[in-house]
């Protein structure tokens, strides 16, 4: 497993908990939220979470680009960390939907990382991260 | 049309160069198939039975001849000499190498074109009413809505591995040439009683196994609300929709399980939140848009008679020219099914042939139709003599639209690897016994249209006749459906009895057109009869035992 971050704080120790354990017993700080689960259901515990892993048992599987913008929209700051079958053809579409960890299953090349993240010069829709849509430049 | 800008045309050029990325690091194997296949999907490129197929995305089915010669060029230089139109209004080559696909991508790419998300679980090319912006019948044009849509769908990062494929349609007339009710989302331009412009929107059509018209969703969103609208029906889809199990994994399905109360209940919920966040670009983004599709400059005191002398000359008028909004004017459809041909084909020459003519007649545009013909939307009326003329020149001037012939079809086992039987041989059957135009002609508009497999691609589920093609213990087999219907009367047609062979399929075809002419009463089309009648009488006819 590789971690990569782009955020400047410590890697969230403790380990993430299940979205069951972490609504069972709630003094967690980390929780691991699986495709089929709601990520509604952690919108009141968003201030004390310091670590929210999205799996991603089959990359193919899309349900946690959705999760991902959902917690972000609803305001949350922490790490948010996209775990399992993670692949560099992903990254991108990761990162826009507020990913800023990855936890890949496989060997991601940093170098190869940062290339694809720079490779386009201009996006066409707001997501959840800071690029300006086309129509924002267009604009002004 | 729509001109890129500095930012289309940068986020294209970065799309080739990723592309090339990709297929290097599958040619090397760094990358297994299973890794590349959603990615070389998502740019178009496709395995079929013996090649790579590539289909070019044509945006809502506009295109000028700049790019239609490109398309000729591509087929000469890398494929076998021709290209074939399809029912998303784009066009696919057939015979491709991988080796070669990174640079066709990037000539594409020099006539403002590509091949982004023409395939695989995402948002597909936005298709549109091919008489847009030409039509009298429509409350606005369609296409600055289609080009917003896809631009807010190119790469949309939440919504690029959905469970399924998801196809957008958008129309602006209440005649509905683009089939909008049998996509995953429909979206029909109206004014509300304030005079607003806004959208009906319908969610959860579609063909396939389970054949759904669409229900309305929502009558009325204002049109600068779109995007977000949208978003919102696309995010309750990626979080709920079925991804157990492929066959049950498109909207429909999710709109028909929940129904379309609950689904319309989750979209307004998640809508009202979306609303917040600003996703819809402003109204000047729009108007930029809107201005590049302004009617080009069309003299409304232009000659509107037409010199009819020559009989094959009127026989093609009266079949393939409707009126232009604009006097003096008119919309010219070619048909791209000539007897014994294979629907939705053109060779090089004759899109090279078809793009010539658009520069010289058509203001410099042309327009795919989802029944694989092209459209010359503003002609002059005293141009149309010249037009003919040319058309007859390459094989381009059958006079057979909406007539029996002008089939749509899959492209079958021929070429495709899930295909259970062959379509195109069966179409060019059918096209030779009803080769008499004189006798297509009274049997009048029949939409017959062939699927080579229970996916539906050839739209069987929306023929007024439709054959299915189907595979029985090792045999093809063909199933006849009567009336469906993919216009603004939406239906989806019911099988009528047990399947035919190739042949036996063609001969129950024309005894049940044969019964029609035996019972129609005047004005009625095969359709209307069908519709008035039920299935009895033709039923009778088809399976009617030979006399002993």
């Amino acid at each position: 497993m590789s971690l990569i971050r782009f955020r400047v704080d410590e890697a969230h120790e403790e380990p993430a908990v299940t979205l069951d354990a972490f609504l069972g017993q709630s003094n967690a700080t980390a929780v691991r939220v699986e495709p089929g689960e709601d990520a509604r259901v952690l919108l009141p515990f968003l201030d004390r979470l310091q670590l929210i892993e999205i799996a991603f048992p089959k990359f193919r599987d899309g349900r946690g680009y959705s999760s991902a913008r959902i917690l972000r929209e609803s305001g949350f700051t922490g790490e948010l960390r996209a775990a399992g079958d993670v692949l560099l053809d992903q990254v991108v579409i990761l990162r826009r939907c507020g990913f800023d960890a990855l936890a890949s299953d496989h060997v991601l090349d940093l170098a190869k990382v940062e290339e694809a993240l720079a490779r386009f010069p201009a996006v066409y829709q707001k997501a959840a991260d800071a690029k300006p849509p086309v129509w924002a430049l267009r604009h002004g | 049309m729509y001109k890129y800008d500095e930012y289309d045309q940068a986020i294209v050029d970065a799309r080739v160069e990723e592309f090339r990325d990709q297929c290097n690091r599958r040619l090397s194997g760094e990358m297994t198939e299973d890794q590349f296949k959603p990615l070389r999907l998502m740019n178009g490129l496709y395995l079929q039975l013996h090649a790579y197929m590539l289909r070019v995305a044509v945006p809502y089915g506009t295109l000028d001849s700049r790019q239609m010669h490109m398309l000729a060029h591509i087929a000469r230089k890398y494929d076998r000499g021709y290209g074939h139109f399809t029912t998303r209004q784009n066009l696919q080559y057939n015979w491709i190498k991988l080796d070669d696909a990174a640079d066709i991508l990037a000539e594409l790419a020099t006539v403002e074109m590509h091949a982004i998300q023409t395939s695989g679980n995402c948002i597909r090319n936005i298709s549109a009413d091919q008489y847009a912006g030409a039509a009298a019948d429509e409350v606005a044009d369609p296409r600055p809505y289609a080009e917003l849509l896809r631009q807010w769908s190119t790469f949309h990062p939440e919504f690029l591995l959905l469970p399924r494929k998801f196809k957008i349609a958008v129309i602006g007339a209440d005649e509905d040439r683009a089939a909008m009710k049998l996509h995953d989302i429909g979206l029909k331009l109206v004014r509300n009683a304030a005079g607003a412009l806004g959208f009906e929107v319908y969610v959860g059509g579609g063909q396939g196994r389970t054949p759904m018209v669409a229900p309305l969703i929502r009558e009325f969103l204002p049109a600068d609300d779109l995007v977000s609208y949208l978003e919102a029906c696309l995010r309750v889809y990626n979080r709920y929709g079925r991804r157990d199990n492929l066959y049950k994994a498109r909207i429909k399905i999710l709109v028909h399980e929940i129904g379309a109360d609950e689904y319309r209940r989750q979209v307004e919920e998640e809508y009202l939140h979306v609303k917040t966040l600003g996703l819809d670009p402003p109204a000047a983004e729009l108007e930029r848009i809107a201005a590049m599709f302004a009617l080009p400059p069309l003299d409304p005191n232009a000659p509107g008679e037409i010199e009819r002398s020559d009989p094959d000359f009127a026989l093609w008028l009266d079949q393939q020219v409707v009126d232009h909004k604009v006097p003096g004017h008119a919309i010219v459809t070619i048909s791209l099914k000539p007897t014994g041909g294979i629907p939705g084909d053109a060779s090089a020459d004759q899109i090279d042939a078809m793009a010539k003519l658009a520069q010289v007649f058509s203001h410099d545009e042309l327009r795919v139709t989802h029944a694989q013909n092209i459209v010359l939307p503003h002609v002059r009326k005293a141009d149309l003599y010249a037009i003919w003329t040319r058309l007859e020149e390459t094989g381009l001037a059958t006079p057979n639209l909406d007539l029996v012939t002008d089939i749509i079809a899959c492209p079958g086992l021929d070429y495709c690897a899930l295909a259970n039987a062959r379509s195109i041989p069966l179409a060019q059957k059918i096209t030779e016994r009803f080769a008499n135009l004189d006798r297509q002609r009274d049997l009048g508009e029949v939409k017959l249209k062939i699927s080579g497999c229970i996916n539906a691609c050839g739209h069987h589920h929306a023929g007024h006749i439709g054959i299915l093609g189907v595979d029985r213990k090792g045999e093809e087999n063909y199933q006849l459906s009567f009336g469906g219907s993919g216009a603004e009367d939406a239906s989806v047609g019911k099988i009528i009895g047990p399947g035919f062979s190739e042949d036996g399929v063609v001969d129950a075809v024309e005894k049940a057109l044969e019964t029609y002419r035996g019972i129609r009463v005047e004005g009625e089309r095969f359709l209307d009869t069908y519709r008035r009648v039920g299935p009895e009488p033709f039923k009778a006819a088809i399976y009617e035992k030979a006399p002993a």
